[in-house]
Order: C-alpha cells, then sequence, then structure tokens
C-alpha cells in the first residue's frame, strides 16, 4: 500500500496520480485504436477529452446542488481546485452524457466507437485496481487464505489484487490482434468487456469487505453486476447471431 | 469461425441461461449474515471504528476520543511548519464556531514529535484558534493513525466510526461544512 508519494513539499495522492496517468495513455490509445479501424481518431480523441471536462464540470455542479449551503459563505470555492468538492457519479454521468451527444453529432457510429474505446476501457480497470491497492481501498474481507494480506488490522483476501488480475486477463482478452479481431461484429468487442468485467465483479464481490448491502444481506454490487451480465449476454447474442434476413455487423 | 465458437453460437441461450443461473447461486452463497461490513474493528479508515487516544492539551488536561462519543469529532493532524496546515486551520476555526453548538468538536493534533510545541502554541495564539490543540508528544497517535502526510483530517461520526479521511491539504471551507454537515444528519 502507498497512499501518497511525497516529492519534496509535495503530497501526490498515488490513487488519482495513477488515474491521471491512466487517462492520458486511455485517450491516447483509444486515438490509436480509432484510426486503425477507419474511424476519425482525432474525433474520437477529442470526444474523450470533451467527457473528461464535462464529467469534471459535471461532477462539482452535482455537489454544489447536493450541499449548496456550504458554499454560502464563500461562492468562489465552487471554482476552487480541491479535490474533495466532486459527486463522482455526477462527473460519470456527464461525462457519458457529453461524449456520447459530440460523438453522435460528429456523425460516428456507436457501435464501431464504443470497440475502439474498448482497450482505453480496460487499461482504466486496471489502473483503477492498481490505484486500489495503492489506497487500500476495496478492500477484502477478513481470511485465513495462506495468501492473505495484513491490511486494517487484520488478515483480509489481497481482493485489490484479485481485480487487477482479473482486468489484466480482461484487458488481454479484449485487446485487438489483427487476425481474431478483424472477424468481430461492431459491438462485440465491447459488449465482451461489458460482459466479462461484470462477472468478473459478481464473482470476485463475494470476497470484498466492504460490499454496500440490499436486504437479505446480498451484496448490492453483486446484483448490479449480474444485471449488466444479463443485458451484455443479450445484446452480444444479437449481435453475433443476426437474426434472418438482417445484414451482419461488419466492423 | 472455430468449431468451437460455432458450438457455442448454436448453443447461446442454453449458454447464456447456464451463466445466470450460476450468478444467482453465487450471489445466494456469498451473502452476508449480518449487516456489520466493515466489521467493528478498529482502525484509521472511512467505515471503521477510529483508534481511541487520550493526550494533553494546551492547558494539561487530558482529552480522549471514545470520551467524545456522541459528538461529530474532526481529528485533524498538523505541524506549525507545514504551509497547508497553516492555511487551512482559519477555515477550520470559521466552521468549528459556527457547528460548536451543533455537537460538533474539533481536536487538532499537533504532531510534536516532527515540531516545536512552542512554535505550535504561538502559531495557535495569533490565529485565535479556540478549538483544542493535543500535543502528541512521542508520535505515539501519529504512527496509529498511520500518518503519510500532514495535514490528514479525520471526520468522525457520532457512533466513532470514521466517516471520511481527508490526506493532504488546504481542505476548502466548502468541503469542510459538507462533510460534517453530513455526518450530523447521519447520526440524528
Amino acid at each position: 500500500m502507498l497512499p501518497v508519494l511525497q516529492v519534496g513539499p509535495l503530497v501526490l495522492p498515488t490513487a488519482s496520480l495513477l488515474t491521471v496517468l491512466g487517462l492520458g495513455a486511455a485517450l491516447w490509445q483509444a486515438e490509436r485504436q480509432a484510426n486503425r479501424q477507419g474511424l476519425a481518431g482525432g474525433v474520437v480523441y477529442d470526444m474523450g477529452m470533451i467527457g473528461l471536462l464535462a464529467g469534471v464540470a459535471g461532477a462539482r455542479l452535482v455537489y454544489v446542488v447536493r450541499f449548496p449551503e456550504a458554499f454560502l459563505n464563500k461562492p468562489l470555492e465552487i471554482v476552487s481546485l480541491n479535490a474533495g468538492l466532486f459527486a463522482a457519479w455526477g462527473g460519470v454521468a456527464a461525462g457519458v452524457l457529453a461524449a456520447l451527444g459530440y460523438g453522435w453529432r460528429k456523425g460516428l457510429p456507436l457501435w464501431s466507437t464504443l470497440d475502439a474505446l474498448t482497450p482505453s476501457l480496460a487499461m482504466m480497470a486496471l489502473v483503477i485496481a492498481l490505484a486500489h491497492a495503492a489506497s487500500g481501498e476495496a478492500f477484502g474481507a477478513p481470511a485465513n487464505v495462506p495468501w492473505a494480506i495484513e491490511l486494517w488490522g487484520e488478515r483480509r483476501h489481497p481482493t485489490q489484487i484479485y481485480e487487477a488480475l482479473a482486468a489484466a486477463v480482461i484487458l488481454w482478452t479484449i485487446w485487438p490482434r489483427r487476425a481474431a479481431g478483424s472477424e468481430w461484429p461492431a459491438g462485440v468487442r465491447f459488449l465482451m468487456f461489458v460482459a466479462l468485467t461484470a462477472a468478473g465483479r459478481l464473482f470476485l464481490e463475494a470476497f470484498r469487505g466492504d460490499s454496500w448491502l440490499l436486504p437479505l444481506g446480498l451484496r448490492g454490487d453483486q446484483v448490479v453486476a449480474w444485471l449488466v451480465l444479463a443485458a451484455s449476454l443479450w445484446q452480444l447474442g444479437k449481435r453475433l447471431r443476426p437474426a434472418p434476413g438482417q445484414p451482419e455487423n461488419k466492423p | 469461425m472455430s468449431v468451437k465458437a460455432n458450438f457455442l453460437l448454436a448453443h447461446w441461450n442454453v449458454f447464456v441461461a447456464a451463466i445466470l443461473v450460476a450468478g444467482l447461486v453465487w450471489i445466494a452463497f456469498s451473502r452476508v449474515e449480518s449487516d456489520l461490513i466493515p466489521s467493528l474493528a478498529v482502525a484509521p479508515r472511512q467505515g471503521f471504528i477510529a483508534p481511541d487516544f487520550s493526550l494533553p492539551d494546551a492547558n494539561g488536561e487530558t482529552i480522549t476520543l471514545s470520551a467524545l462519543e456522541g459528538q461529530v469529532v474532526l481529528v485533524n493532524f498538523w505541524a506549525s511548519w507545514c504551509p497547508p496546515c497553516r492555511v487551512e486551520m482559519p477555515a477550520i476555526e470559521a466552521v468549528y464556531q459556527d457547528y460548536r453548538q451543533k455537537g460538533v468538536i474539533v481536536l487538532a493534533i499537533n504532531a510534536t514529535a516532527q515540531d516545536d510545541a512552542q512554535s505550535a502554541l504561538n502559531f495557535v495564539r495569533s490565529n485565535g484558534l479556540s478549538f483544542p490543540i493535543l500535543f502528541d508528544g512521542d508520535g505515539s497517535v501519529y504512527a496509529r493513525y498511520q500518518i503519510s502526510a500532514l495535514p490528514t483530517s479525520f471526520f468522525i461520526g457520532r457512533d466513532g466510526k470514521i466517516g471520511e479521511v481527508v490526506v493532504g491539504g488546504p481542505m476548502a471551507e466548502a468541503l469542510l461544512r459538507a462533510r460534517l454537515e453530513t455526518l450530523l444528519q447521519e447520526g440524528r
């Protein structure tokens, strides 16, 4: 665990640093993959940047709407660089909507664009797992297995390592290879990534020590992952086996 | 396409149904018997019980964290030589003045093992800080809270559980207000 990096007087949170570096690499890879697929790589890169900027603005806006009274004394703090003043899900929603809107306006084909973004998304999943390992977040349940790690006062499942291994396997599986990837219809790479990630989450969540719980002790993330898995497999089946008379979804 | 892939596609619905049923079984198998996640373990991390401590304040009186259960507590580790610690102190004071009547207490733990107590007191006086300043002379509380950088702040709820940890600073006043307000509402 390495929660912060001290560089002279600067204290850099390792998880945030990894995330920023990962985002840079993911944007670069998205442009590269889009060019390979015959899409406008520059437009895909811009779409990613717009998504990021809208995400940051949306996260702050949602936070301000949620806690308006906190800004009454110092309204200028609405534009402060303080990393704690963001609402994560508001940012994700705003970023995704802005990116989709931009892509739609620029006439990017939805499924092929998602395929081009998939290696970047898989890279980010790995980066997030490593960020969790650095910060000690997403920690495991207490365990007596020989590979348990000492964390937060107890020996626990190293769920961050499980998460990183799963993300690495998924990244390897969906990584574009000319011979295999060129056969896949549009959208299949993206849907495979979603299905594999949901399946991994469904399995690994069982070892977590910080799950949010639903009635009957059900782990909320597992239920969400199961629903995402069902939806992605259903859509994957549709794209892999086009109905008779329908054209194939070429990449 | 390979023979395996063709076989899979021919039996796609069976494959999907089998995976989804296995998923449901796994969800049922791995459900949690109680709602104690994370457990009631003590650790300096969000969701856990805050490690207890007893430290002397500027008047020599000992303050114990566990004696403050029922109040929302902001524990702030700081040093007088630390620029972001100095910058955020006026914001902490302003928030303390607004929230102390609502059941919020601030404990500012000076990392005395790597600071000078007199410099710390001078800073406190010159800034008119009214909340308790505690002195961690041997660094034992600093070590127990696994502090990796100054300032580090722990927002602790009425039940003694840590609601959030903020590493680094300076914290914005809005952040302080939002976090404390959330903890006050949770404890109602």
